[in-house]
């Protein structure tokens, strides 16, 4: 007795979804096995990832086991603290290749637009989920998008278009899984297309010329095209069979841009052609899935907001980023998940699925208690 | 109720969502396969045009030997910093990090900029070149930070004797805009030089050879990584001359601080043993780095020394052409081998108040043809071209090969003059004066040859009358193989009677070896029979009367201003029975033939019977 005891309170500290961590961790093996080419016998890089993914999976165990009724409670003073850190950034941050998006604390250095990035869509859902009619209110979901609408313009200002995008969509998303009518949507589709012109005038110059060379990428081989062409070389070069692990020419003999971070794909696809490209997708279709799963079976409104916005972010960073690296989407610096190096980016997603799991776990409990 | 119709409502807007989803994941698929599958073979080319260059590996020269296997011209690697300006970003900011690792000078960069300005046939522009061995290790350090900068061995031109060869050779130099006109690309891919004059442009072909090329991998800041394949070049073949050092040393030092040229040949063959032209250059200065500024003074320096003046000096013939004159005459029978006439101190035409001085203040009194050569006598040989007449005295010039190219394989030849009545009314407009005859007997006025048909003349007086064409290669070598050259079929040009020849030459050998012959002096210690006939050209053009000074007149006269004395001039061959050698000396502002050209070819004279006792002391002790 005394030892299923411990073995239930065991289950109840790390709540886990395992098949979501078996596709997690498959993607963070194909990960390092990716980035053990594309740094070129950079140890230090991959051992750098090793240790940011690690650290990663135990923030993920750690939120699994948090509860949902503290996420909800909490997350108003996240989201405070996030838009804070944000200002905080603009005017004290650290500029490197020309935006202001770091912040040096306890040695690490930390992006607070990463924070947002969960805690945006989560104050939302919180938000939406608090009415007590089916679709929320006009009241609500005006105030919504004023929440939404401050961080992204603040990361926005950084520059950071690409994840100012991603905190504009997990936010959406949120709303939209809410209920919005769809002839609300559509007037503000109609809306944002009119105001495309006042968009572009906004725009810095930096991200002009990336839509424009996005448009023709001929236009400027040598320069801003340069990207995009090099890249659609080393996926188009990779063929069906892929030109095999550590034989990439575009990628080794550093063609591709940023091989390591945003442009990571194009060192995939190269060296594991179409076939390792369906695989790839196929894991990335297994976790939304999973996602989506979770998301439809929550208990709560909250529950089921926050894992379908979760879910289907994590979705359109893996389009994005395709697309981008394909030469489908301009260059907007959307890293793929757990496959890009970088440490933030890779802890908040892995966050993001600790919550997810959360989600998940606290399912059966709610079930039995009606 | 509202939980489930909220729960309902969540579910088709998932369902929207995630095939919105599905569709974009179908697209982009889609797009992938396309790249990935139906576009392939495309972007593979685009992959490999990006990593795989070709570079061209030049052929190496074919080497340069003398007739005894000697090496006179190889090739020295010389490592070259080399920059490629279709791979360099900012170009200011580069030569600015090279110039921390390699000396720069002045010079370099101002060639380099001029490179860069007009654009070139080669990828790369040389910054640059004879790189020391710590330069070469310092940027190998630097190397990957330097995007479009490289290092690049070559094999660049030596010429181990310096300016020795220097006309007999020829020199390479940079291809230059009127080069490239003028060549097969293909064949100069990877090559910066070629050859500018002498043999290395007359066998230019030869000593080329095939450029092959490297498949290389290259990565984005267009470093090498590792070669793939190729093809090897085939190194051009190598050239053996027909020059003897020993003797081209010799003759090199006798001519001293005196400009000149001086051509010695094998009568048998036409064998160019010694081509030697002063002042002379480095031609190692055209594979290196030779600055404007050093060129143009070079080129610019009055004594000229890139001027060839064995084969492209026109002198006055002078005196050296009594001996075919005699010939002409006896041929024509104006006169005969006993008759003498009375040689007074001057010539005057029947008719004519002119005087025409012999070099011989005194005359040379009763003389007859053979003696008249021995020394010299102008008077007889003005009366003798008088009696001849230009055309006939003409034709009979030609016939020994003046005023016509030899044909010898080497470049900037030039044809010399043979006055007439014809030649001048051609290149002049103007008709012919009978004044003008009478110089042309004792080779002045108008009549030039160059040093090297001085030479190929007393070759085929050694001959007796059959003419060689003179050649500086002996054999090619192709595949390991020496093959030699063959040699030019020896034409029969003068045909007169043996004893006409026999009368000129023993008054030829009469010249060096009886002590009233003006070239006598040369001759203590002769072991061998030589003939010879010596020359002083006037440099210094007097008016009205012409002179002819031949040797001893220079004991009494003053001596000329520096640089109008007079030009001296020797031809000779030996031994006399079977010629093995015949020589032209000129030298510039010599003075006179007898004491300054006749001693020079006694020396070379000396050095190949010496140095053919050697020889065949050689083959004896094998």
């Amino acid at each position: 007795m005394e030892h299923t005891y411990w073995l239930v309170r065991l289950r109840r500290l790390v709540r886990m979804d395992y098949p979501l961590l078996f596709l997690l961790l498959v993607l963070a093996l194909i990960g390092v096995m990716t980035l053990i080419s594309s740094a070129g016998g950079d140890a230090d890089l991959i051992q750098r990832q090793i240790v940011r993914l690690l650290i990663g999976f135990f923030l993920m165990f750690l939120l699994a086991s948090v509860p949902i009724r503290a996420y909800r409670r909490w997350v108003p003073v996240l989201y405070l603290i996030g838009v804070v850190l944000l200002l905080v950034v603009l005017f004290a941050g650290e500029v490197i290749k020309g935006a202001q998006r770091w912040l040096d604390v306890w040695l690490v250095r930390f992006q607070p637009s990463e924070l947002l990035k969960i805690a945006t869509p989560m104050l939302l859902c919180a938000l939406l989920a608090g009415n007590a009619t089916i679709r929320p209110g006009f009241a609500r979901t005006v105030l919504a998008f004023a929440l939404l609408g401050l961080p992204a313009a603040l990361i926005l200002l950084q520059p950071d278009l690409g994840t100012a995008f991603l905190v504009a969509v997990s936010g959406l998303f949120v709303i939209f899984l809410a209920g919005l009518h769809y002839r609300w949507i559509l007037l503000i589709f109609l809306g944002g297309l009119a105001s495309t012109p006042f968009i572009w005038n906004a725009l810095r110059e930096y991200q002009r010329q990336r839509v424009l060379v996005f448009l023709d990428p001929q236009s400027d081989p040598l320069g801003a095209g340069y990207h995009i062409i090099q890249s659609k070389i080393a996926i188009g070069g990779g063929g069906f069979w892929g030109k095999g692990w550590m034989n990439g020419t575009q990628g080794h003999l550093g063609f591709v841009p940023e091989r390591s971070t945003d442009f990571v794909f194009a060192v995939f696809a190269e060296e594991f052609g179409f076939m390792g490209i369906c695989v790839l997708l196929a894991i990335y279709l297994g976790i939304v899935i999973r996602g989506m799963m979770i998301a439809v079976s929550a208990a709560d409104q909250f529950s089921r907001l926050l894992a379908g916005s979760l879910t289907f972010s994590f979705a359109v960073y893996v389009l994005v980023n395709l697309a981008m690296v394909s030469g489908l989407l301009p260059v907007v610096g959307v890293p793929l998940p757990l496959l890009s190096y970088g440490g933030t980016s890779a802890a908040t997603l892995l966050a993001s699925f600790g919550i997810l799991m959360a989600i998940s776990s606290y399912r059966p409990m709610m079930r039995k208690v009606p | 109720m509202n939980e489930r119709a909220r729960q309902r409502l969540f579910l088709t807007r998932t369902r929207s969502a995630a095939l919105a989803m599905l569709a974009l994941v179908a697209a982009l698929s889609f797009h992938l396969f396309t790249l990935q599958v139906t576009e392939h073979g495309y972007y593979r080319t685009l992959s490999d045009e990006n990593r795989l260059n070709l570079i061209p590996s030049p052929p190496p020269r074919g080497l340069i030997y003398d007739r005894s296997g000697l090496l006179l011209a190889d090739n020295s690697t010389v490592y070259s910093l080399e920059i490629t300006p279709s791979l360099v970003v900012d170009m200011d900011t580069l030569l600015r990090q090279v110039r921390t690792v390699v000396e720069v000078g002045d010079d370099d960069l101002r060639r380099f900029r001029k490179a860069l300005r007009t654009g070139g046939f080669t990828r790369s522009i040389e910054l640059r070149t004879r790189l020391s061995e710590k330069e070469v290790a310092r940027f190998a350090v630097l190397r990957h930070r330097l995007r479009g900068a490289d290092v690049v061995g070559r094999l660049v031109r030596h010429y181990p004797y310096d300016e020795l060869f220097a006309h007999a050779i020829g020199y390479v130099g940079a291809i230059s805009r009127d080069d490239l006109l003028n060549l097969d690309q293909r064949r100069y891919r990877g090559s910066r030089y070629i050859g500018k004059t002498g043999i290395e442009n007359h066998y230019e072909r030869e000593l080329h050879g095939r450029p092959g090329f490297r498949r290389v991998e290259v990565n984005a800041g267009g470093h090498l990584i590792r070669t793939i394949g190729g093809r090897k070049p085939r190194p051009g073949s190598d050239v053996m001359l027909t020059i003897d050092t020993a003797l081209q040393e010799q003759a090199y030092s006798a001519l001293g601080d005196h400009d000149g040229a001086i051509v010695a040949l094998d009568p048998r063959s036409g064998d160019v043993l010694a081509l030697v032209s002063k002042p002379s250059f480095d031609p190692n200065l055209f594979s290196g780095n030779f600055s404007e500024r050093q060129y143009r003074h070079l080129l610019n320096s009055s004594a000229k020394p890139f001027f060839n003046r064995a084969v492209s000096g026109q002198y006055p013939p002078g005196s050296t052409i009594k001996p075919m004159v005699a010939l002409a005459a006896l041929h024509n029978r104006v006169t005969d081998m006993q008759r003498k006439i009375f040689a007074g101190p001057y010539y005057q035409l029947p008719g004519y108040s002119r005087r025409y001085h012999d070099w011989r203040k005194e005359g040379h009194g009763w003389i007859s043809l053979d003696t008249a050569i021995v020394q010299s006598c102008d008077v007889f040989f003005y009366d003798t071209a008088h009696r001849l007449g230009i055309n006939r005295l003409a034709l009979f010039l030609e016939d020994f090969g003046l005023g016509s190219a030899t044909g010898v394989d080497t470049t900037a030849e030039l044809s010399g003059i043979v006055p007439s009545p014809q030649w001048k009314r051609e290149a002049l407009g103007q008709s012919w004066f009978p004044a003008e005859t009478i110089i042309a007997g004792i080779g002045q006025g108008y009549m030039l040859a160059t040093p090297l048909q001085m030479a190929a003349m007393a070759a085929t007086l050694a001959n007796r009358g059959e003419r060689v064409v003179p050649r500086l290669v002996k054999a090619v070598r192709q595949a390991d193989l020496w093959r030699p050259l063959p040699v030019a079929e020896r034409k029969q040009v003068v045909t007169s009677p043996l004893e006409h020849w026999d009368y000129v030459i023993d008054a030829m050998v009469s010249v060096i070896h009886s002590p009233n012959g003006t070239a006598y002096r040369i001759s203590r210690g002769m072991d061998y029979a030589a003939a010879g006939k010596t020359g002083t050209v006037q440099v210094s053009e007097i008016k009205h009367d012409y002179h002819d000074y031949d040797d001893l007149i220079r004991k009494e006269a003053p001596p000329a201003e520096e640089g109008l004395e007079d030009h001296a001039m020797f031809i000779a061959f030996a031994p006399v029975e079977h010629p093995e050698i015949a020589v032209a000396v000129v030298v510039e502002h010599g003075g006179s033939g007898a004491r300054t050209a006749a001693p020079i070819a006694r020396r070379i004279f000396d050095v190949y019977f010496g140095l053919l006792r050697a020889q065949f002391s050689l083959h004896a002790s094998e």
